[in-house]
């Protein structure tokens, strides 16, 4: 019985793709994803969770936020799955259940507007979700360094920045190489060695 | 009363979404009478939930069954049926209650961070996929 669950049921991974408005989020989950995008929405309310019923909704203060997000099959063991967050909605950080239990997030950055990213940045490192930080080079032309965006980003010596063009696929999942490989290095600490690249 | 038909009322600004109209189907309810589906829990209808006639169901239930007959996980049923996830929910907490649907145990915990040899795989798996 449980051997059949375990064949059954893939390890289940969720990566959120975070940043600012039209930082890319939308392009890279539906570059990297083998499907079309799909979208889910959830309904909240400033009341907080302790609501079991939407009568009297009216007083609350409510939105709907609406989320794509994109699967990648690995084999018969793992679906990875990225939420990209509604970067032009300000409710998403309410729905905490997208950030519990995920992996890793991206954080893309455009380097014309960087302080896009720091609401993303903010919310990943209070609640110690390991997160990578992606500089979108749109149309190939990237004027800022590595850590030019690593110092105006005050960020953490360990959180990996790569740049990356996220209408190019190979681009894209390599990004989420560097967050899973990030994870494995914060896991397993000295232990870790990357798995080999490609060339 | 027509006259107000064009003027919004002070709580339903651009961003309120068509939120009454979106759990209409579950009477109102937004939280699920039993157990709770995380996002990526996977479901699957049950021998009894797919014949047709077995159980009362609203369409809404009937829907998502038409999507589960292969184990799902809640995000992509949302998305297929296009309901919100909320009111997935609770449709899917009636079905589970008619033993329509069965809730499939995850591969690892919630929360739980996989086994390296799966992150190892899931990294080869995006460089030759």
């Amino acid at each position: 019985m449980r051997d059949e669950r375990a064949r059954s049921v893939p390890t289940a991974i969720k990566i959120l793709v975070a940043g600012g408005f039209g930082a890319g989020k939308t392009t890279m989950v539906g570059t990297v994803s083998e499907i079309l995008p799909l979208h889910t929405e959830e309904v909240l309310t400033s009341a907080g969770t302790d609501s079991d019923d939407l009568s009297g909704v009216e007083a609350k203060r409510t939105t709907t936020v609406t989320m794509d997000f994109g699967r990648i099959t690995i084999g018969d063991s793992a679906v990875l799955y990225l939420f990209g967050t509604p970067g032009q909605d300000r409710f998403w950080f309410l729905w905490d259940e997208l950030a519990i239990g995920a992996l890793g997030a991206v954080v893309l950055a455009d380097t014309r507007r960087l302080a896009d990213s720091f609401p993303s940045i903010d919310y990943f490192e209070r609640r110690g979700i390991p997160f990578v930080v992606a500089v979108n080079c749109f149309h190939g032309h990237q004027p800022f360094g590595v850590d030019a965006v690593r110092g105006a980003l005050s960020l953490d010596p360990d959180v990996p920045v790569v740049m990356c063009d996220v209408r190019d696929r190979r681009s894209g999942r390599e990004v989420l190489v560097t967050l899973i490989e990030h994870v494995r290095a914060i896991t397993l600490g000295p232990a870790h060695t990357a798995v080999a690249g490609t060339g | 009363m027509r006259a107000d038909d064009d003027d919004a009322h002070e709580w339903l600004d651009a961003e309120a979404g068509p939120l009454v109209r979106s759990y209409a189907v579950t009477g109102g309810r937004a939280r699920p009478g039993a157990g709770t589906f995380d996002l990526l829990s996977y479901v699957v209808a049950t021998p009894v939930g797919q014949r047709r006639h077995a159980v009362h169901l609203q369409p809404e239930h009937r829907a998502l069954l038409a999507h589960a007959r292969e184990p799902i996980s809640v995000a992509e049923l949302s998305s297929r049926a296009g309901f919100a996830l909320g009111v997935v929910r609770v449709l899917l907490a009636d079905l589970l209650d008619e033993g329509a649907v069965k809730r499939l145990a995850p591969a690892v915990a919630p929360g739980h961070i996989p086994d390296d040899h799966i992150l190892q795989a899931v990294i080869l798996g995006l460089r030759h996929a």
